[in-house]
């Protein structure tokens, strides 16, 4: 009798334990989960937090969001560089979208090379995948000089219709040596691409904006490309915008292929490579630059300290009102920029991100204030996630978005209710059912029943689970299949009470026969759980959790507390009939 | 008191196993049959590929979006109405931004035409989680043999996965001919049911040992082991038949209630269990009977006719 109390009272203590457990979740999802914005934002934030923090988590399917998962290519870094890659890449990530303000993202390193990143309530796919799909590699080259790419061009032609009169390679070479006349793309100066930054030294203030050039659309003077067949087969395809060659759009295909022909790229000389603009428009004809740059990097973003978006001025239709991203330099990074516009005054310098050409303007002087701009950004929007991405520095290897899975607001909120319905009905059909069938050991087993989910609950709460909504079919399985170590039990106690047994003889013969069958049993569930703990992506590790707690919270309900309350009446009590 | 069975029901379920086996062998066969033929309805979680799931503003027939979907430049899209008449889901292979097919195919259907999910999966990532899957079928059948060869003798354990393996296998089947699709959740629900049906095993085996242990194991001979197979399963019978009944009725409440996202995963777990309680109930012993006793047959008579 006394050892009764005292199981009584611990078993009391779990469950005020599983109640305090429980309180956040349910307040927090009954006053608080479905607040608007506005109303949230009465209510004090340490409170709020507070609660969520400790709420059960709802999966994404629940809640709705996007889950990522993402690959980082390492097939271009050295053995060195790829040991950290993946948890570098990590702290980029993360800093990209704790700049974008997303209330808790949730980041996990996969295996060697893959990040799963979980960012609940975010609807907006494509400015996630801007954010976290972009290398942001921010670098500076020098642009190769006039003469250099002219003879180049030539040369490239030369070779091209050789290749298409199918005469070999090796005849063609000596002609290469006399120049013949090409349009010459860097002969005319026609006042440069100048938007360099002439920065004051504070390094704070923001750039005076240099002047202008870009020639006027109307001037874009595109070769016809029809006459493909000419003697300048590859000039043909390309067009002169200003001072720099232009392909137009519907080119840049077949110009690109040209150019990784063998025959043609080995004759590009060491040190240079071409790269493309941005796309750009005139009038209704689209094109891009392709620039020959120096393969040697100058400058890296890895010294950007700051980056601001704030939109240019003056009369150069490529800045007046169009977004700039304006960059500060870190001290050591400062230092460098002056040196080097330093050494290269009327030089081009390109400003290149993720391998393309986002501006190319001529140094006019030495900048030494620390600061550099970007121009060419398409609208606003672009320009503040190109602030973000350079702000949180670049990812060390290029990322691949290879599973993205989306669910919106409205199909999880149609997910919970049908859940707990589901859930709601399926317990009803479930107590009414033990109830009859067994008459008082039913509604013992239905105190059990109800004491384990609440159990399962604060259980998914203290260890932080996340409820999807396969965990909550999860949830209402449990409930199905809990009563199962009571069904055991009370057949048990029949059986024995049918053999001629007391009802306290029956007691203790129904659990002690049944216990080592629901242990031997219920671990088979277990198996299957774990299995799936170690297999199953998000949503199906969610219900192989609240399986395998839904047992292990059985096992306490429907053994241990049922036993109790079956003592208390037939031994303290000394019931000697009761119905199951 | 209510009970749904006799006190001691004295059904022969030994002497009905020649049925057993052909109904049971029978169901595989046809199972097989439909893998082999119709296949199964892969998900893009392995098959890689975009999911998209639309919600229209008014109802719509699945022609239109049919339509819609081709006129948007789809080829051979997978079309399924989803639930409502104006919910929908959409499969295709393209590698194509979901945002871009929904705004071409409202061009078609007008406005209102709102995305509600998307999965998109790379052609590697499904090839993987297809490897992830077969390794935990494998990985939890191969633990569960393990479980029952440690708690059970060898024939028990024997008979147990033999059962598995045809619960599983028909449950594909029937899952396979009615079409549905299967994903990694499908995955979860087949383990569930082998866990369930081992569970199922387990207690009727228990019971066997249990009335083993007041017999001489060398008296043991093949009409001794009929007999007692057969009160095992009776006398666990009302405890099969009321936990399978509980876990079928939340079952059927998720089914009708929970929404169409889980209803596949519950109607595979609804076809599982009731498999894994037949086989449970039919299969295992009559199997472990065959086995086991057909050496002891020479010791013992003939077949009795009567439990």
């Amino acid at each position: 009798m006394k050892t009764l109390r005292w199981k009584l009272l611990i078993v009391l203590g779990i469950f005020a334990w599983a109640g305090w457990l429980v309180y956040p979740t349910v307040v927090y999802y009954t006053q608080y989960y479905n607040l608007s914005p506005e109303a949230k934002a009465q209510v004090p934030r340490s409170k709020y937090e507070g609660l969520r923090k400790k709420a059960l988590n709802l999966g994404l399917d629940l809640q709705g969001g996007m889950y990522l998962i993402l690959e980082v290519d390492k097939s271009k870094l050295t053995p060195e560089e790829a040991k950290d890659a993946s948890d570098r890449a990590l702290e980029v990530i993360r800093n990209r979208i704790d700049q974008w303000g997303v209330s808790e993202p949730s980041f996990q390193k996969i295996g060697e090379d893959r990040i799963m990143v979980q960012l609940p309530g975010v609807m907006d796919r494509e400015k996630a995948r801007a954010l976290l799909g972009r290398t942001a590699m921010l670098e500076f080259k020098l642009l190769a000089d006039d003469k250099t790419t002219s003879d180049l061009l030539d040369r490239i032609d030369r070779r091209v219709s050789a290749l298409e009169r199918g005469i070999p390679l090796g005849a063609e070479t000596p002609a290469e040596t006399s120049a013949t006349a090409v349009p010459d793309t860097g002969a005319k100066k026609p006042p440069a691409d100048t938007t360099a930054s002439a920065v004051p030294d504070t390094g704070k203030k923001e750039p005076a904006v240099a002047e202008t050039t870009a020639v006027p659309p109307e001037s874009l003077a595109f070769t016809d490309t029809t006459g493909a067949t000419s003697d300048k087969p590859f000039l043909s395809m390309i067009g002169i915008v200003g001072n720099d060659m232009a392909v137009p759009e519907d080119n840049v295909d077949s110009v690109t292929k040209l150019l990784a022909r063998p025959e043609i790229a080995e004759a590009i000389p060491k040190g240079y490579y071409f790269a493309w603009g941005k796309t750009e428009e005139a009038g209704a004809r689209k094109f891009r630059r392709l620039y020959l740059l120096h393969q040697e990097v100058e400058l890296t973003g890895g010294y950007v300290t700051d980056a601001k978006v704030t939109v240019g001025q003056g009369s150069d239709p490529k800045l007046a009102n169009k977004p700039v991203v304006l960059l500060y330099l870190n001290t050591q990074g400062a230092a460098r920029f002056a040196q080097i516009t330093g050494r290269n005054v009327n030089k081009r310098m390109a400003i290149i991100l993720d391998g393309t050409v986002y501006s190319a303007p001529v140094i006019h002087e030495r900048i030494s204030g620390g600061s550099a701009q970007i121009t060419g950004m398409e609208s606003m929007d672009e320009a503040k996630e190109l602030s973000v991405v350079l702000k949180s520095g670049a990812l060390p290897a290029p990322v691949n978005v290879v599973e993205e899975r989306s669910i919106g607001p409205t199909l999880g909120s149609d997910s919970i209710r049908g859940g707990m319905i589901s859930l709601l009905i399926g317990f009803i059909i479930v107590i009414l059912f033990m109830g009859i069938y067994y008459r008082a050991g039913g509604w013992v087993a239905n105190l059990a029943l109800l004491l384990n989910l609440w159990l399962m609950v604060a259980m998914l709460a203290l260890f932080n689970a996340t409820l999807t909504f396969p965990g909550l079919a999860g949830l209402i399985l449990t409930v199905g299949m809990a009563v199962d170590a009571n069904v055991l039990i009370f057949e048990r106690m029949r059986e024995e009470m049918r053999a001629g047994k007391s009802m306290r003889a029956a007691v203790e013969a129904g659990y002690h026969r049944s216990t080592i069958t629901i242990i031997d049993s219920n671990l088979t569930t277990i198996i299957a759980a774990l299995v799936l703990m170690k297999f199953g992506s998000g949503p199906i590790r969610g219900f192989a959790v609240v399986l395998t707690m839904g047992i292990l919270a059985s096992f306490f309900t429907a053994v241990s507390l049922t036993r109790i309350i079956f003592d208390y009446f037939v031994v303290v009590r000394g019931v000697k009939k009761l119905a199951i | 008191m209510i009970s749904f069975f006799p006190a001691e029901p004295k059904v022969n379920f030994m002497g009905m196993r020649m049925w057993t086996y052909i109904i049971s062998l029978a169901l595989a066969a046809f199972a097989v049959i439909i893998f082999v033929f119709r296949g199964f309805n892969m998900g893009i979680d392995f098959t890689g590929g975009t999911l998209i799931q639309i919600h229209l503003e008014n109802d719509a027939d699945i022609s239109r979006v049919r339509a819609a979907a081709a006129a948007a430049g789809l080829y051979n899209p997978e079309i399924q109405n989803f639930g409502e008449k104006h919910e929908f889901v959409i499969k295709y292979r393209e590698s194509r931004e979901p945002e871009e097919v929904v705004t071409a195919m409202e061009r078609t259907l007008g406005s209102g035409v709102r995305m509600d999910r998307n999965e998109k999966v790379g052609p590697r990532i499904g090839a993987e989680l297809r490897q992830q899957a077969i390794l935990a079928l494998a990985a939890g059948l191969l633990l569960m043999m393990v479980y029952i060869w440690i708690r059970f003798n060898f024939w028990f354990g024997l008979a147990a996965m033999l059962a598995l393996f045809h619960d599983v296998t028909i449950t594909m089947g029937i899952y396979a001919a009615l079409g549905l699709e299967v994903t990694s959740s499908t995955i979860a629900a087949v383990l569930t049911i082998v866990g369930y049906s081992i569970n199922d095993s387990i207690v009727i085996s228990d019971r066997i040992r249990e009335l083993m242990k007041n017999e001489e194991e060398s008296q043991m001979d093949f009409k001794k082991m009929f007999k007692l197979y057969n009160l095992a399963i009776n006398s666990t019978l009302s405890r099969t038949s009321i936990t399978g009944s509980t876990t079928l009725m939340v079952l059927v409440a998720i089914l009708f209630l929970a929404g169409p996202m889980i209803f596949d995963f519950a109607l595979a777990l609804t076809i599982g269990i009731i498999i894994g309680t037949y086989s449970s109930i039919f299969v295992v012993a009559a199997l472990v009977l065959d086995m086991k006793g057909h050496r002891k047959r020479k010791v013992g008579s003939a077949e009795p006719k009567k439990a």
